[in-house]
């Protein structure tokens, strides 16, 4: 903690209230969707009906003649222009990529693509013109299941491709030399562990949904997005569409919420400039709930094969990972990249000798998937936390005591994985302790086994998840060698203002997660200047030109750190003129409280405020000084950082009806150190409602014909207020080594480890059962089925309902969407 | 999602009312609370012509007591039921059921007789009505009719409304001393529709059930008394082992549907324990 | 086109409305209130709560002509005149009850309603009371303190003043 070391920090570590809030309290909002622009047209657009079939003619001359029509276009319009959308993560060589029209021209290759588009005077008159449009397809066969998708001979997505592969990404540790050969360790195995795992498809579900204005300028546009990633979407949308880069401004006003479903160039968004520029107008597209569930990216959707190796005592030994995952019917920004992100997570915080890590990509006729909050790493932490706990099963030992054999000590830190990642620091028994003693987990274990005795029909079970992520998006050169298509630094910049106030210019793009705040009370404490007296300006590439925006807990650790680095700057810049002003040597000042003093004399200092001015009038600054402390730094990380924790649950299962009620959830975190406790906290909240969820609720399915059957939020669970417990939450501060804040990432921890702790405590409940598995969600229905047949469970029991997709979860009885009366 | 264009009638009066609905035809269709009817209309599953809506017929709105009975007129919002002193005195399960529909929002503007008109299989408002034996009040073009609710759900979303009939008022007979009642929901969340519901009346006398009538949501197309169970039940000694055993009938004449929120055996099952539950509660045992 | 006569946070409007607009467009695009936000298509959301007449209601699943000759308030009627905010929405700030804040004019109505009726809500009451309205980001557990807070602020201030009718608009 170089930066702050010198004084006690003020700010940093203060629950501030947030400054973002005043405007969204009262309804003064800018989201994308209230912006109006003179002239603006409406866009409407229609999507295909259809999961995978040839157009084989559209008519939209009745539509072009519907009262306040502007125009029609069809993907044929700009099929010269429209180029494709963007994948900036090719993870081989060799992936293949069938390339992805915003429009479709010839084909449709899943239900909700866009295959035209309605301008009209206003949005009412644009949806209805949208029924005047004729279309007519020739249906394909339809590919769902990632397996049967991979065998030879199968139908094919994408016809001009010679397989449903995309890529196939492997690591193992042995040609790595990161640990022992994988087939060493499976070889000598003492216990050998299999389990497959579903990671169902999921919908980020952000609130606010998507919405795209833009007005065309001259050669350029002006784009307002409903983005996490205004930067990177500038970029992308000038190499998309071949418009100089800087002749794009980008803006994300408010933004309400993301959870990585924003971090997209969506086909709506090339629509929208597209036909901005056609027309010369400002247009507007705003997606309703039912577009977005279709077509917005979804998450998960993986088959996961573990197998786990251990000696007898519990030592484990090995760990080998084959992963389908579903890429849907494109690749999207980051799609590929996702599970391969999981790739160096699945090991966790486990001492493995020997690893393997197979993904293969998959096509099939679904909505892309792209990134979800913790995008590969809930996918690895599920993976890994409920194999553990079979592992233990089948050793007989307690979940807990395997996972403490088997864990990074305190004292091995830094310590580096059998994956090659160096972990800076942890304290995993502490997170451990406190975690227990939080939620009184031996009381709970008493009352468990008193409720096993008497056969109580409502069984408690009791799950646990000992988790790391990898946070802080990340280190350049690492994504080079990933072969990802940008960097991952953040850049920040300070404009000390005359008077003393600060403006803080950052290229993360906050969307709820409080960065203004955040930010202020970094630099309040860095430049000594009051929390009211910063702003933060960001979401606009035209006064925030430089960032790489917002994802993968990467704001703090990269984003914040750039402030610091930027603030540092300020300081020196700030040390030299105060040194002319007080006639000293610059290195016999100190710097404290926002005011430079000579070393001993206490009082006699210049404030950062008076060098402010004398910088601005430059009047009389030292020779050769530039008369300005502004500032600018752009921070790489040169590692991960890595939060753990330790997440608890304590469910109880109704085994009667198979209600799974969780009683009690307690997590500690270790997020290293933490700038403002009130904002942590949330994130965590909110993290674990969406895990919790998983585990328990959501899960987009499709029927047998690919239509999305979870089309609303009728059908869609997301959990309510009383669909969810009060979490206890504590923190243990472990201090990320590798930034001068100490600082880890919060933003996914909550989902990543608290799936699994669900989970392995619905199974925990149903083990008089000899149940080893309960598929997700843990819907009532499937817990009944665990229940009834007992061994080797049910966990699949009903995937295989009638001409459904194998693994599709809740199923529809008919490929007519029989649970249609359900959503009146 | 935005709806279709619709002509709109606000009518005065119910004479009025009937009046415009029948010049409508079969593409008028009557706009209550409208907290089913409008996410119909903006998802456009459903384009009529004319909306005519109900709610400018003051008359239509309140409960009052009518000798053994409490009458409820069709516009009467689930808020107002649930908060209804006679409706709590009298028809305690119709005050509890109210209770779970929607959400409070959806309470305020959705009403009894809108819930009971659009029938849906999966709504709990049909069982209780059909469970606490209501007379459906109806008038139309013929004049005004009374229908029981034993007669009034034909189908999946179809009553026996015909065309141009308002049902105007629901009259439900007071339980007497002795019955006690009980509603078991089971969903998955807290907006979610029933999976399967179970309404529950029993009259206890002297240690035996004298008399119970249990009614099934979302266990066919039409919400359904389990008169095997009720037969059984009828005379029974109030015990946990009776009931549970007469609970086991439940599924006899019932069709579960299949779907997305539940498959038809585990909601056969589910009926056998929530009915169980659901007469135990009732029956204070 | 139908009249549609309506008080929205205090001052009178009167339009020539399609029948079919949807009450959260009319405030939205015809009044310009867009504080009030659409979530979703099926009234799940809860993200266009109003009150109308002093109870929340879903903008979305109501017509624009269907509230003639009522009082609407939106998120953007509820402080006071000189900016004072309304206790629920001072709480939402004082316990981070919002992150990215697009749901809140809906949970900060549907509080306001809720605490009308039970100005001493238990955690359960406040859990089911809001029910109808989704948040993304906080988990609600925030919110849910939130409410109780200006719960007992709204019993403080009222039993401070004699009032009896707790928090309310």
């Amino acid at each position: 903690m170089t930066a702050v070391e010198n004084r006690p920090a003020a700010e940093i570590g203060q629950s501030r209230l947030r400054k973002e809030d005043a405007h969204l309290l009262i309804g003064r909002t800018t989201w994308t969707d209230n912006i109006t622009l003179p002239g603006m047209l409406h866009l409407a657009i229609l999507r295909s009906p259809m999961a995978h079939a040839t157009i084989t003619s559209i008519d939209v001359s009745a539509a072009k003649q519907r009262p306040g029509v502007v125009a029609v276009f069809t993907g044929q319009d700009f099929a010269e222009t429209q180029g494709s959308i963007p994948c900036a993560w090719p993870v081989t060589p060799e992936m293949v990529n069938p390339g992805h029209p915003s429009l479709a021209v010839t084909q449709v290759n899943h239900v909700g693509e866009a295959v035209a588009v309605v301008v009209a005077r206003d949005k009412y008159l644009a949806q209805d013109a949208l029924e005047a449009i004729d279309i007519d397809y020739a249906p394909l066969p339809v590919v769902l299941d990632m397996e049967a998708a991979l065998v030879a001979d199968t139908t094919l997505v994408h016809g001009h491709t010679s397989s449903n592969r995309s890529f196939t990404w492997t690591f193992e540790s042995g040609a790595a030399g990161t640990g022992a050969p994988i087939e060493d360790t499976l070889r000598d195995a003492e216990v050998t562990v299999r389990r497959r795992f579903i990671q169902q498809r999921l919908i980020p579900s952000f609130m606010e949904p998507r919405s795209t204005v833009v007005s065309p300028n001259g050669e350029g546009v002006t784009m307002w997005s409903a983005t996490q990633v205004p930067h990177i979407l500038r970029t992308m949308l000038a190499l998309t569409l071949n418009i100089p880069e800087h002749k794009v401004r980008v803006i994300a006003p408010d933004v309400g919420g993301g959870f990585g479903g924003k971090l997209q160039v969506t086909p709506e968004e090339v629509i929208c400039t597209l036909v901005a520029r056609k027309l010369g107008k400002p247009v507007k597209y705003t997606e309703s709930r039912s577009e977005s569930l279709m077509s917005a990216h979804h998450g998960r959707d993986q088959i996961q094969d573990i197998t786990i190796t251990a000696k007898r005592d519990g030592t484990v030994t090995g760990l080998d990972v084959h992963l389908f995952a579903d890429m849907g019917a494109y690749l999207r920004l980051v799609s590929p990249g996702i599970p391969v992100l999981g790739a160096f997570m699945y090991n966790s915080i486990y001492k493995f000798a020997g690893y393997r890590f197979v993904c293969e990509g998959v096509f099939t006729n679904k909505t892309p998937t792209d990134a979800y909050r913790g995008a590969g790493r809930p996918e690895a932490t599920f993976a890994i936390e409920r194999i553990m706990d079979a592992l233990a099963g089948e050793l007989d030992m307690d979940p807990m005591e395997l996972r403490r054999k088997n864990w990074i000590k305190h004292e091995e830190f830094p310590f580096t994985t059998v994956c090659g990642l160096t972990y800076d620091s942890g304290n995993y028994e502490a997170a451990t302790a406190k975690a227990l003693e939080l939620i009184g987990w031996d009381e709970l274990r008493r009352e468990q086994a008193e409720r096993r005795a008497r056969r109580d029909p409502v069984q408690l079970g009791l799950g646990i998840s000992t988790f790391t992520e990898m946070c802080g998006l990340a280190p350049s050169r690492v994504l080079g060698s990933l072969d990802y298509g940008a960097g991952g630094w953040e850049n920040a910049s300070i404009r000390v203002l005359a008077t003393g106030k600060v403006e803080v210019v950052t290229g993360a793009s906050a969307h709820g997660q409080g960065h203004e705040t955040a930010w202020s009370q970094i630099v309040a404490d860095q430049l000594g200047v009051p929390f009211d007296d910063i702003e933060v300006i960001h979401g606009d590439t035209q006064s925030s030109p430089k960032g790489l925006d917002t994802y993968g807990s990467r704001s703090l650790v990269v984003g914040g750190i750039a402030v610091v680095k930027a603030a540092d700057k300020v300081v020196e810049k700030a040390r030299a003129i105060a040194a002319h002003m007080l006639e000293a040597n610059p290195d016999d000042l100190e710097f404290a409280g926002g005011s430079f003093s000579v070393k001993g004399s206490p009082g006699s200092g210049k404030t950062i405020q008076e060098i402010a001015f004398a910088a601005f009038a430059a009047h009389d600054l030292p020779d050769g000084m530039e008369p300005s402390l502004d500032s600018d730094a752009t921070f790489d990380p040169e590692n991960f950082s890595f939060p753990h924790g330790t997440h608890l649950c304590a469910i109880d299962v109704d085994t009667e009806t198979g209600r799974a009620t969780i009683r009690k959830y307690a997590c500690v975190d270790d997020i290293g150190e933490v700038i403002n406790p009130l904002i942590a906290d949330g994130q965590i909240h909110g993290g674990l409602a969406q895990g919790i969820a998983q585990a328990l609720y959501e899960e987009a399915v499709y029927d047998a014909d690919g239509n999305l059957t979870t089309g609303t939020f009728v059908d869609y669970l997301l959990p309510s207020a009383s669909d969810l417990p009060s979490f206890l939450t504590g923190r243990t501060v472990s201090p990320s080594t590798t930034n001068p804040l100490g600082v880890k990432g919060v933003g996914e921890a909550g989902t990543i480890a608290s799936t699994p702790a669900v989970v392995n405590a619905v199974v925990d409940a149903l083990k008089p059962w000899g149940v080893q598995d309960v598929q997700m969600p843990c819907t009532p229905e499937r817990i009944w089925r665990a229940v009834a047949e007992g061994v080797g469970g049910a966990a699949t029991a009903d995937r295989s309902a009638e001409g459904t997709v194998a693994y599709g979860g809740a199923s529809t009885a008919s490929s007519d969407g029989s649970g249609e009366g359900e959503q009146l | 999602m935005i709806p279709a264009s619709f002509e709109y009638e606000r009518p005065a009066n119910l004479d009025a009312a009937v009046r415009v609905l029948q010049d409508g035809g079969e593409d008028a269709k009557v706009l209550a609370g409208g907290q089913s009817l409008l996410p119909v209309l903006r998802l456009r599953l459903s384009y009529p012509e004319l909306l005519v809506d109900l709610g400018g017929l003051a008359e239509l709105r309140g409960i009052r007591e009518d000798g053994d009975a409490i009458v409820i007129g069709s516009m009467t919002t689930h808020d107002e039921v649930l908060k209804s002193e006679l409706v709590r005195q009298h028809a305690p399960l119709l005050a509890q059921a109210t209770a779970t529909v929607g959400d409070r929002q959806v309470r305020h503007l959705g009403t009894f007789g809108g819930s009971l008109s659009h029938a849906d299989p999966a709504g709990d408002l049909p069982t209780i009505a059909l469970t606490l034996d209501a007379q459906l009040h109806a008038t139309g073009p013929g004049g005004p009719r009374v229908i029981p609710a034993s007669e009034f759900f034909l189908d999946y979303l179809t009553t026996a409304l015909r065309p141009g009939e308002i049902l105007t008022a629901i009259r439900i007979p007071k339980l007497g001393a002795g019955w006690s009642t009980h509603y078991e929901k089971f969903d998955r969340v807290a907006q979610a529709w029933s999976i399967v519901g179970v309404a529950a009346a029993v009259r206890r006398s002297n240690g035996s059930i004298a008399e119970a009538r249990v009614g099934l949501t979302n266990m066919g197309t039409t919400p359904l008394r389990a008169s095997l169970v009720e037969d059984e039940l009828s005379g029974a000694a109030a015990s946990a082992a009776t009931v549970a055993s007469a609970s086991r009938s439940v599924t006899e004449g019932t069709h579960a549907p299949n779907d997305l929120a539940g498959h038809a055996d585990y909601r056969n099952h589910l009926a056998q324990v929530l009915t169980r539950r659901a007469v135990l509660a009732a029956a204070g045992i | 086109m139908t009249r549609v006569s309506v008080t929205v946070d205090g001052v009178s409007y009167q339009d020539e409305v399609e029948p079919r607009l949807l009450l959260v467009h009319y405030l939205r695009e015809r009044l310009g209130k867009v504080g009030t936000v659409v979530g979703c298509d099926t009234s799940n959301c809860g993200a266009c709560t109003v009150l109308l007449d002093g109870r929340s209601v879903k903008s979305c699943s109501v017509l624009a002509v269907q509230v003639t000759d009522r009082t609407i308030t939106t998120i953007e009627g509820l402080a006071a005149e000189d900016g004072t905010l309304h206790p629920v929405q001072q709480a939402f700030h004082d316990n981070h009850a919002l992150q990215c804040g697009f749901c809140t004019p809906g949970m900060v109505l549907a509080a306001c309603d809720l605490l009308s009726e039970n100005a001493d809500p238990s955690e359960d009451e406040i859990r089911e009371g809001i029910e109808g309205n989704l948040c993304r980001c906080t988990g609600y557990q925030n919110i849910v303190r939130a409410v109780q807070a200006a719960a007992s602020e709204g019993r403080a201030s009222s039993a401070s003043t004699g009032a009896t009718t707790g928090v309310t608009s």
